[in-house]
């Protein structure tokens, strides 16, 4: 039987427990002599942490314990206090700014663990919180990356600087180039902060075993293999002591399953007081502790010939990367200078990322990391200069779009990782005139900057590539049921995006068999295959996929090999046949292979590229700043779709994030440090009513040569492009008034100010 | 301090603290972890639970205040054998990812459904828009919505 379970809606296997209240997250679980953990944070953004007094917590009836750095003790490290190191470009240069697991020295960010408090309630924790004597030398604070350029405050003062590194993202000779240029633009171009808030907190449960020697952590997410390593040596157990399990996880966005200082601290508690342990984060911990992401401000000049075709970037992006380098802290400061050039043919390129250190929530990944910040930059810089040269917007954008037979295209090379990437296939000219005709660009565009009822209307368009499928490697691994199902185990991880549903896709596909047969799709644990990578970079699909394709193939050797031998049949002629394995005249029920299994897993080193376009219709009221969404269409090439019901989720999803970061995210501190948006009133998200008229096309014309599926990663597109599509649009709109958005969020109070100053202008 | 009330038609009589709220009460005390806590303000809807009818933060209310009323929660709009037309929807129109926003969003719209079978796509916009979800865009949730009202309407005789 052939199968096409690849490129069919299938509904989720995942949502028959989900949708009956039926998913089990980590607060979900509860053992025996549980306790739960509470964690004494920072108030102060900057400061010499003097002493902290427990005494009196420990009094109240309930607290079995607290923890501070004293109780830490690990001779690996020069304070006794584990660090947490990078997993993402760890470079030398970071080290000094790592973070430590709890604060002991100096405090640097509100919200910053100083004590846990372990009780036997979370509001007997809480309640303890408050006896804690906390005593901090106030240090002046950093509160944003122009203080810490001036080197006055140093957070880490041994290294004399705020600035732990600098990329130098390079192509061709910029200087060069420039200097020929019959025509340069130079902007300054801000992006707000940001961070992938998860709807489930975070949380880890730990447990151990001290007869077996054994640590049990549940509340894993994206990256459990490495998070586990990382764990073995702060704590100084063997890796095969730890097991890291993944539950139901509530979304991640890169942001959630890096490792955390609770990822060190809960477990540490747990094998402390050898009782297990429970943390569930509130909200407000949540705003301040998850990593906070994508605010820069970069000064960038383009440099065009007069027909608008682009002669090179160069410039400086300044990223804010608050208190320390987390695991992945670099990658959008990285990207963000790297591929800000997008889909589009810049043969010089020299830009600079300078990585700021100041007294805010540390900064990690969030969906899409660098990518949203470039193309906005990119995006805006088209369209001024389309409109300095006389040139129209898409025009601009067709002449300067990658042709299809320039793949691969090599793009900026940034040191000092020596970070290449190359784009893979596609045809970005055939999307964006998809995009344009199905969205009706020829007539809503004659809209742009009229008003209409009290409302300016404009359009914008922008296009964009995503990185995905990150190596080097993924494992998938099947084995055989005493029922004759087969159950698939990956190293990837859910965080909701339905891997469970499209792998058994894949391995149905591949074995010839009906999905129903695919009993069971285990992921996200480490006892699941021998070694794992996990959900990132839009990998899961491409990656984990293709592994589950290898594996098929060695497991049916397996099963050839052994069947051949059972029924003494040429291996050759051995097949599945549903639950049966059939040579030669023969049949048994595949239970009776009960055990067998194959691990195998894909190796690539290149990254997938998908592609496409946005476009947008818009109303601005001048005199409100608000914005209104008539129409919004993102059209998007992902090689091949392997659930299109499923990745139009991805596209719309991270879309309305996109859009979230475009006109109503910001995280706020004051010019104390002190954080400002703690609560989900104050850091808005989108809702229901906000935006309600997206629409999206997946198209799979030009499938990946890297990898046997075709698939491209394609969690990321709609997010990428939505800022610098948004703020075009705004620019169209208010025309009239000469404005040009510089920065994100297009907030009702800067649109505003954007309009009083273009009015106020034209009266001089 | 005992409270006495019905969750999911059946009687249930705790023990609690004053100071607990409804959901930590469903989830902690009764063990009923469908109900999911994702703000403790009120601003999030994941916590939402049917009380004498009304979709309610369970988040927002303390257990105690619940003596005497009828609560349902994503539990009791489920059963062992199939989804429900509303959960029918749901998954067919992919009206979940991550599924932690998801049983706020069945309760909340349940609600909706059976007071106003008939309610228009900006009606049950603005009803869903107490309910957040970081995951869909919403779109699909609109629409499963929508798509789900037949099996709300009364049928006239």
């Amino acid at each position: 039987m052939k199968n096409t379970f690849i490129g069919a809606s299938i509904e989720r296997r995942e949502d028959l427990r989900f949708l009956r209240g039926r998913g089990i997250y980590v607060d979900d679980l509860t053992v025996p002599g549980l306790l739960y953990a509470v964690i004494l944070r920072s108030s102060v953004a900057h400061g010499r942490l003097k002493s902290v007094d427990t005494s009196a917590a420990l009094k109240i009836p309930g607290v079995h314990a607290v923890i501070t750095a004293k109780d830490m003790n690990f001779t690996d490290y020069p304070a006794g206090v584990p660090i947490v190191p990078m997993r993402l470009q760890p470079l030398p240069e970071f080290k000094p700014f790592e973070q430590p697991v709890i604060a002991y020295d100096k405090v640097r960010y509100v919200g910053e663990p100083i004590a846990v408090v372990l009780a036997s309630s979370v509001a007997v924790g809480e309640d303890a919180l408050e006896h804690i004597a906390v005593e901090i030398e106030d240090l002046p604070p950093v509160a944003t990356w122009r203080a810490a350029q001036k080197n006055e405050s140093i957070l880490f003062e041994p290294t004399g600087t705020n600035r732990s590194l600098m990329f130098e993202a390079r192509k061709g000779d910029a200087d060069t180039a420039f200097r020929d240029a019959p025509y340069t633009r130079r902007e300054n171009l801000r992006t707000g902060r940001h961070y992938g808030l998860t709807m489930e907190p975070r949380g880890v449960m730990a447990e151990w075993d001290a007869a077996k020697n054994k640590l049990t952590v549940s509340g894993a997410a994206k990256v459990p293999f490495f998070n586990r390593r990382i764990l073995a040596k702060q704590i100084g157990l063997a890796e095969s002591d730890i097991e890291m399990i993944e539950n139901d996880v509530g979304g991640g966005y890169g942001a959630r399953g890096e490792f955390y200082p609770e990822d060190f601290l809960i477990p540490f508690a747990a094998k402390h007081i050898n009782r297990p342990v429970k943390w569930i984060e509130d909200r407000r911990e949540n705003l301040m502790a998850m990593n906070h992401a994508r605010e820069t401000e970069a000064d960038l000049e383009i440099a065009c010939n007069r027909d608008g075709t682009i002669i090179g970037v160069r410039g400086d992006v300044h990223t804010d990367m608050g208190a320390y380098m987390r695991t992945n802290g670099a990658v959008g400061a990285r990207n963000a200078p790297q591929f800000m050039t997008g889909p589009y043919r810049v043969p010089h390129h020299k830009v600079d990322s300078h990585l700021w250190m100041t007294n805010k929530t540390p900064v990690g990944t969030y969906r899409g990391p660098g990518r949203f910040e470039g193309c906005f930059y990119m995006e805006r810089l088209l369209d001024m200069v389309a409109a300095d040269l006389g040139i129209d917007r898409v025009e601009m954008r067709r002449r300067n779009l990658i042709s299809k037979a320039e793949h691969p295209y090599k793009l900026a090379t940034a040191q000092p990782t020596n970070a290449h990437d190359q784009t893979d296939s596609g045809d970005y000219h055939a999307t964006l005139d998809l995009c344009l005709k199905e969205f009706g660009w020829s007539e809503k565009s004659k809209l742009g900057g009229k008003l209409v009822g009290g409302k300016y209307h404009g359009v914008g368009v922008a296009c964009f590539i995503e990185g995905g499928a990150a190596g080097p490697k993924e494992s998938a691994r099947l084995e055989i049921n005493r029922d004759s199902t087969i159950t698939v185990f990956m190293g990837t991880s859910s965080v909701g995006q339905g891997v469970e549903t499209i792998y058994a896709q894949i391995a149905a596909d591949a074995l010839e068999v009906p999905i129903e047969r695919i009993r069971h799709v285990y992921h996200g644990s480490t006892n699941t295959v021998s070694d794992g990578y996990g959900a990132y970079h839009s990998r899961s699909v491409v990656m984990g996929g293709s592994a589950v394709l290898v594996a098929t193939e060695k497991f049916m050797a397996t099963l050839r090999q052994a069947a051949g031998k059972r029924l003494g049949c040429a291996e050759s002629s051995v097949t599945l046949d549903v639950d049966k394995v059939v040579a030669g005249g023969f049949s048994l029920p595949l239970g009776e292979f009960a055990g067998l299994t194959a691990e195998s897993a894909f190796l690539n080193h290149k990254h997938t590229y998908s592609y496409g376009s946005h476009a947008t219709h818009i109303t601005v009221d001048a005199k409100l700043g608000h914005i209104e969404i008539l129409d919004y269409l993102v059209v998007q090439d992902v090689g091949r779709a392997i659930n299109p019901l499923t990745l139009r989720g991805q596209v719309i999803g991270s879309l309305v994030q996109g859009l979230g970061g475009a006109v109503l995210e910001d995280l706020k501190y004051d010019e104390q440090a002190q954080f400002l948006t703690g609560t989900l009133a104050d850091y808005l998200l989108p809702l229901a009513s906000d935006f309600p008229n997206l629409r999206c096309i997946v198209t799979d014309d030009h499938p990946s040569p890297i990898n046997p599926l075709g698939a491209k990663g394609a969690g990321e597109g709609g997010i990428v492009a939505a800022g610098g599509c948004m703020a075009n649009a705004v620019a169209n709109a208010l025309q009239s008034f000469g404005v040009q958005p510089r920065a994100l969020p297009l907030s009702p109070t800067y649109i505003w100010e954007l309009v009083q100053a273009g009015q106020q202008k034209a009266a001089e | 301090m005992p409270v006495k009330f019905e969750v999911n038609g059946k009687p249930v009589s705790v023990d609690v603290e004053p100071r607990l709220t409804l959901a930590d009460c469903l989830r902690h005390h009764l063990r009923l972890t469908g109900t999911h806590v994702g703000c403790e303000h009120g601003v999030c809807g994941a916590c939402t639970v049917l009380v004498d009818g009304d979709a309610v933060r369970s988040c927002l209310m303390l257990a105690v205040q619940a003596e005497g009323a009828k609560v349902v929660t994503v539990e009791g709009l489920s059963n062992d054998d199939d989804l429900t037309p509303l959960q029918k929807s749901f998954r067919k129109h992919h009206a979940l990812q991550c599924g932690f926003c998801t049983p706020g969003f069945i309760t909340t719209a349940h609600a909706l459904l059976t007071e106003e079978p008939d309610c228009d796509a900006d009606r049950v916009r603005e009803v869903l828009s107490g309910n957040i979800c970081r995951c869909t865009g919403y779109i699909a949730i609109v629409e499963a919505v929508l798509d789900a009202r037949s099996a709300y309407k009364k049928t006239t005789p």
